[in-house]
């Protein structure tokens, strides 16, 4: 009852904005912000600072950093990787050039501290939800994702095909993740899940076999499985939950850059370009069996 | 006033000091919590008992205990000057992925274990002031009534040098207490990492507040019962010196 009026209320909210969001783009001199790089509120005139954490995973982000990168294991500033790809297609269509961005690092704990933001947005698999919206503002849907689990072959888990069947077992999850309140919320295991700081952290635990199955978006289980954890699988994904869950990027509350960076995800959208990111980055990701 | 007419307040207050999240985090905190109180309870058994041992071994005269001394003072050295959350992490997922036979994963147990080894470290220096503020004189009262140097240590110095350094010792304690919120890193679910699930989930850091809450209400009453033990003693060693 008090979930159902709390997201009445924030739609009532997304409603008022998006009523008030049109006049302030005419404002600007145009019905679209494409080109006006100088009506935009960024942190450095002229420029993109976009956020993420580091070490920057595949394949969400590509590309071997150089010795002297501050970026391990990947290097966001290549292009390559889905993110990656993705902030450079949204930074290209509102009218920067490949080097106007620049990366910060921004630790997940960062992304949503009160007070003056060191980036535009922060773009770093952060799922979307009614109170985190309350404290940041969040972009559209750039991808729509699904949990899945991973687990070491040849382990009593490995051979479980239900979400009942994945109760017993000492399960865990990165923190900050939805991953662990899908957990808590739906599979409900009988013992307390593991929560881990960074995703390594969690690998290792896997790797020791401290905990039977790590729960991650479909897409990281695959880096883990095919890179992290040699002997690792991937157990199955789960269902869809109603409404979906989706990523998006983070922005100080009420940036009104957001409107902006909406406007070139819808337009990606539309001329199929998203899409063709997703493949290039993410093909692999459909193929695991739904646990239900 | 400083704070709160500052420009960022509101927004400051709304993520720190909102009561809502607070009662709706409270009981899963508080249910994290007891993991934190059961981490320091054993650690600190353990804890009292090595340090002893290692001040009593630091304590040792003569050639024959060089190897001896030198050992319990590398050993100090080495765990008072690693940062106790490397000392975890090392042990917390090195150990077992050594994937020896017997040796226990539990996060919990090696966590368990980092603590007392640093602790351990950080105590037998206590124990050691307190055994060398024991004036020499006591022992060499104790010596001649034919009592041996083990006998000596064992019902002259070592009461007198414990009773002197319980505050100190309490003090290390109220420490071991704060840094049990370090095993969270391994992943066990203890009173600050709840904090950081609940924070993280909302973006509210009231979560932690709730946390901090916690360690206060158990480290400011052993405050005052150190105070009040440093307080008894000093009566008493007045009414003996009337």
């Amino acid at each position: 009852m008090g979930l159902t009026l709390l997201l009445a209320l924030v739609v009532a909210g997304a409603a008022t904005v998006g009523r008030t969001s049109p006049p302030r783009a005419t404002a600007a001199g145009a019905a679209t912000c494409k080109g006006a790089l100088d009506t935009l509120n960024l942190v450095n005139a002229g420029r993109l600072t976009i956020g993420t954490d580091n070490p920057a995973y595949p394949p969400w982000f590509g590309g071997t950093p150089a010795k002297s990168s501050k970026w391990k294991v990947s290097d966001p500033t290549s292009g390559k990787g889905f993110e990656s790809a993705v902030a450079y297609a949204v930074a290209r269509w509102i009218g920067f050039h490949g080097n106007d961005v620049d990366w910060v690092y921004t630790p997940f704990n960062r992304a949503f501290a009160p007070g003056k933001k060191a980036f535009d947005f922060d773009i770093n698999q952060i799922s979307y939800s009614p109170a985190r919206a309350k404290v940041v503002t969040f972009s559209s849907s750039y991808y729509d994702v699904n949990q899945s689990i991973v687990v070491n072959k040849g382990t009593p888990i490995a051979s479980v095909h239900s979400i009942a069947g994945l109760r017993k077992y000492k399960l865990a999850a990165q923190l900050g993740t939805t991953s662990y309140q899908y957990i808590v919320n739906r599979i409900k295991p009988s013992s307390k899940p593991s929560v881990f700081p960074k995703n390594d952290a969690a690998v290792q635990a896997l790797k020791n076999k401290q905990i039977d199955g790590l729960v991650v978006d479909l897409p990281t289980a695959f880096y883990v499985t095919a890179v992290q954890v040699p002997n690792g699988k991937i157990l199955g994904q789960f269902p869809t939950q109603s409404g979906g869950e989706h990523f998006g990027m983070v922005f100080q509350k009420g940036n009104s850059l957001v409107n902006c960076v909406n406007q070139a995800l819808a337009s990606l959208k539309k001329t199929g370009q998203l899409k063709r990111i997703q493949q290039k980055w993410l093909a692999k990701v459909a193929g695991a069996p739904v646990l239900r | 006033m400083l704070v709160t007419s500052a420009p960022g307040w509101p927004e400051v207050k709304s993520t720190f000091f909102d009561w809502d999240y607070f009662w709706d985090s409270m009981p899963e905190i508080f249910y994290a919590f007891k993991l934190n109180v059961k981490i320091f309870c054993i650690a600190e058994v353990f804890i009292l008992a090595f340090a002893l041992l290692l001040a009593v071994l630091r304590s040792l005269r003569g050639p024959v205990f060089f190897p001896v001394r030198a050992l319990a003072i590398v050993y100090t050295d080495f765990f008072r000057g690693v940062p106790t959350i490397l000392v975890i992490a090392v042990l917390g997922f090195g150990a077992p992925a050594l994937q020896l036979r017997g040796v226990p994963t539990s996060v919990v147990f090696w966590g368990i274990v980092a603590l007392v080894l640093v602790y351990t470290a950080y105590v037998s220096e206590v124990y050691r002031a307190g055994i060398e503020s024991v004036h020499p004189s006591q022992e060499a009262a104790a010596r001649s009534l034919a009592l041996s140097h083990g006998q000596t240590l064992l019902y002259v110095i070592i009461p007198q040098a414990v009773r002197r350094v319980i505050p100190p010792l309490l003090n290390d304690f109220i420490g071991l207490q704060k840094d049990t919120a370090l095993v969270g890193f391994l992943g066990a679910v203890e009173a600050f990492n709840q904090s950081q699930i609940d924070a993280s989930a909302t973006f509210n850091y009231t979560p932690f507040l709730a946390a901090a809450l916690l360690f206060v209400a158990i480290t400011i009453p052993l405050a005052r019962f150190t105070d009040w033990l440093v307080a008894r003693d000093r009566r008493r060693q007045l009414a003996a010196a009337r």
